[in-house]
């Protein structure tokens, strides 16, 4: 030991300093106990639904859990006309506003409108589900001259709204971290800021703008509170562009009106717990393939700078 | 202007308007939203709101269950969750050797990031609630939003750690202190604005989340405030839900004050965090 020379230093016995770093380590494992543990108890909940349930019932498209319908096809086919519908607003005017503040706007004016765009990041999606429910669909439906206003549109404006913040902050990452040098490269070779944008930049940061959509998806997807305040929550399963304008019902809005309801360990239970799986599982693809796509580029862009 | 454009440019000047309109087209909404809900919600604020119980069916008298509902669950996240998160982005920052263990790490966060907040109700429900049998209570709730909001802290934390420079620790540990004393004493000191900010986030987050309390916590209406971890509560996101779907004959100025009082609970978080941020930023000196 050292003692003569590190008498400066409170002396911790390393005993301590053991015990320290077995805790760190713990705690930097949690993540993947407690990923395992609710993996687990999904299963765990949702198993007796496969066995009380046919599974003919169970891809059926009529839900309507007092008769003991439990077909969960309309729910999956309202969580995904909405989120397609949130998708095709939230990746246009998401990166649309990542490429306008990394590449157009001055810098007074980035720093100004980024934080609003987090703001809308942090709002509570309640918040956003009343006004949609008190504004958004009283004119979606004057204005389309709808039958009600709460609708699969209304549902997918506002996750829409609500998936942007994730896409802007992510492509706008992925914008910034392109080298100036493929810009100036470009540009001096007499092409116009746009086309630099379209050819060069845009193209250079694809696999972060990817991650983007992808993330934003996810977000669209899980969404519960909004969706279940605007979209009307009638299970009925969309088949086309004009269901659009009808009312839907979407998994996650079918867990939380109905979880609140149901006595504990009865069929309905188990069932919901199967489509929290389903959400489980879905989330698990889109969050994987998204980081994949974002760890494959790390290391191609390796690659090319070494 | 009489300077001929070419079809080059005027194809760029068309694309910069397109996207100054779209990011127009985002920015208003956001803006809008936050304006119209402080002028609508206004004029219901007045003290009694504030500090008093819900009367007639909810329809009159004040939300402080739901305030202080909101609060204690916002404490009790940060109770479990800081801890852990900050552990866990100590061990990714400084010790975790570059393997496939610590791969899956980062791909639990992922995964913890991305589950829709339903299903952490569905899970708190089932682990906490029920196998656990603290019943629907603050502390179930905690509990879930803490597993929740985990990911958002890790990360954060995480980040303002690997932006310590390398040489102050290179430093540290050449003068004899062990690699525990350099965390505590250099490099937590250094990312503390960061992982402060980091943190206030990820309770933001929790105080706002309705899904994961709605059968962990939520009380419909219960006009009495808490007095142990092991009581239901009321609380301002799931208050707001419940006012503006299930009560009919809701006055409406009572469900925009409600959105309000959550507005500025959750906006006052995010502006104290960016705040700690942007100040961290003009005094850092590395």
């Amino acid at each position: 030991m050292m003692s003569k020379y590190n008498a400066g230093i409170d002396p911790k016995p390393p005993k301590r300093e053991f015990l320290i770093t077995a805790l760190i380590k713990a705690a930097g494992y949690s993540a993947i106990i407690f990923v395992g543990m609710i993996f687990l108890f999904l299963v765990l909940e949702s198993l007796p639904a496969l066995r009380e349930v046919k599974l003919s019932n169970l891809l059926s498209s009529r839900w309507y859990p007092i008769e003991d319908y439990y077909g969960v096809l309309p729910l999956i086919g309202g969580s995904l006309i909405i989120t397609i519908g949130a998708t095709l607003i939230a990746l246009p005017f998401g990166v649309g506003t990542a490429i306008y503040l990394s590449e157009i706007a001055p810098r007074w004016l980035r720093e100004t409108l980024k934080p609003i765009v987090e703001i809308l990041g942090g709002l509570p999606s309640v918040v956003l589900g009343f006004l949609g429910m008190l504004v958004l669909s009283p004119y979606l439906r004057i204005w389309l001259d709808l039958p009600t206003g709460l609708s699969a549109l209304a549902g997918a404006i506002l996750l829409g709204g609500i998936a942007i913040p994730t896409v802007v902050s992510i492509s706008e990452d992925a914008l910034d971290a392109v080298p100036k040098s493929y810009r100036d490269a470009s540009l001096a070779m007499g092409a116009t800021e746009w086309q630099t944008i379209w050819r060069v930049t845009l193209p250079a940061a694809r696999s972060g703008v990817l991650t983007a959509a992808m993330l934003g998806i996810g977000r669209a997807i899980g969404e519960t509170m909004a969706v279940m305040m605007v979209t009307g929550n009638a299970p009925i399963l969309p088949t086309g562009i004009r269901d659009l304008f009808s009312p839907v019902r979407t998994m996650t809005a079918t867990i939380a009106a109905e979880m609140g309801e149901v006595a504990n360990n009865s069929t309905h239970y188990h069932v919901l717990f199967l489509i929290g799986i389903i959400l489980f599982l879905i989330s698990l693809v889109v969050n994987v393939t998204a980081s994949a796509v974002v760890f494959r580029q790390k290391k191609s862009q390796e690659r090319i700078l070494s | 202007m009489t300077m001929k454009l070419s079809a080059r440019q005027f194809k760029q000047r068309l694309g910069f308007s397109l996207l100054t309109l779209m990011t127009f087209l985002t920015v208003v909404p956001i803006i809008g939203v936050v304006i119209y809900i402080i002028y609508l919600g206004f004029p219901a604020i007045n003290l009694e709101f504030l500090t008093g119980f819900p009367r007639e069916g909810m329809r009159e008298g004040g939300i402080l269950p739901a305030i202080i509902g909101t609060f204690y669950l916002t404490l009790g996240t940060a109770i479990f969750a800081v801890p852990l998160g900050i552990g866990s982005a100590i061990y990714l920052s400084e010790y975790a050797p570059n393997n496939r263990a610590t791969q899956l790490i980062r791909i639990a966060i992922i995964n913890l990031a991305g589950i829709p907040s339903v299903v952490y109700g569905l899970f708190g429900l089932g682990l906490f609630v029920l196998f656990l049998g603290f019943g629907t209570s603050i502390l179930a709730g905690s509990l879930t939003l803490s597993i929740m909001t985990l990911p958002v802290i890790i990360s954060t934390t995480e980040e303002a750690l690997r932006a310590v420079p390398q040489a102050f620790r290179t430093v540290s540990m050449s003068l004899g202190a062990t690699k525990w004393q350099t965390i505590r004493k250099i490099v937590l000191p250094q990312a503390l604005p960061g992982i402060l900010t980091g943190v206030i986030l990820g309770l933001e987050r929790a105080a706002g989340e309705t899904a994961p309390i709605l059968f962990t916590v939520a009380a419909f209406f219960l006009p009495r405030l808490p007095n142990s971890p092991l009581d239901a509560t009321m609380a301002l996101p799931y208050h707001l839900y419940v006012i503006s779907t299930q009560v009919p004959g809701m006055p409406i100025k009572i469900q925009y004050g409600t959105a309000l009082v959550l507005l500025v609970f959750v906006l006052s978080m995010i502006l104290i965090a960016t705040a700690i941020r942007s100040r961290a930023r003009a005094r850092r000196q590395w």
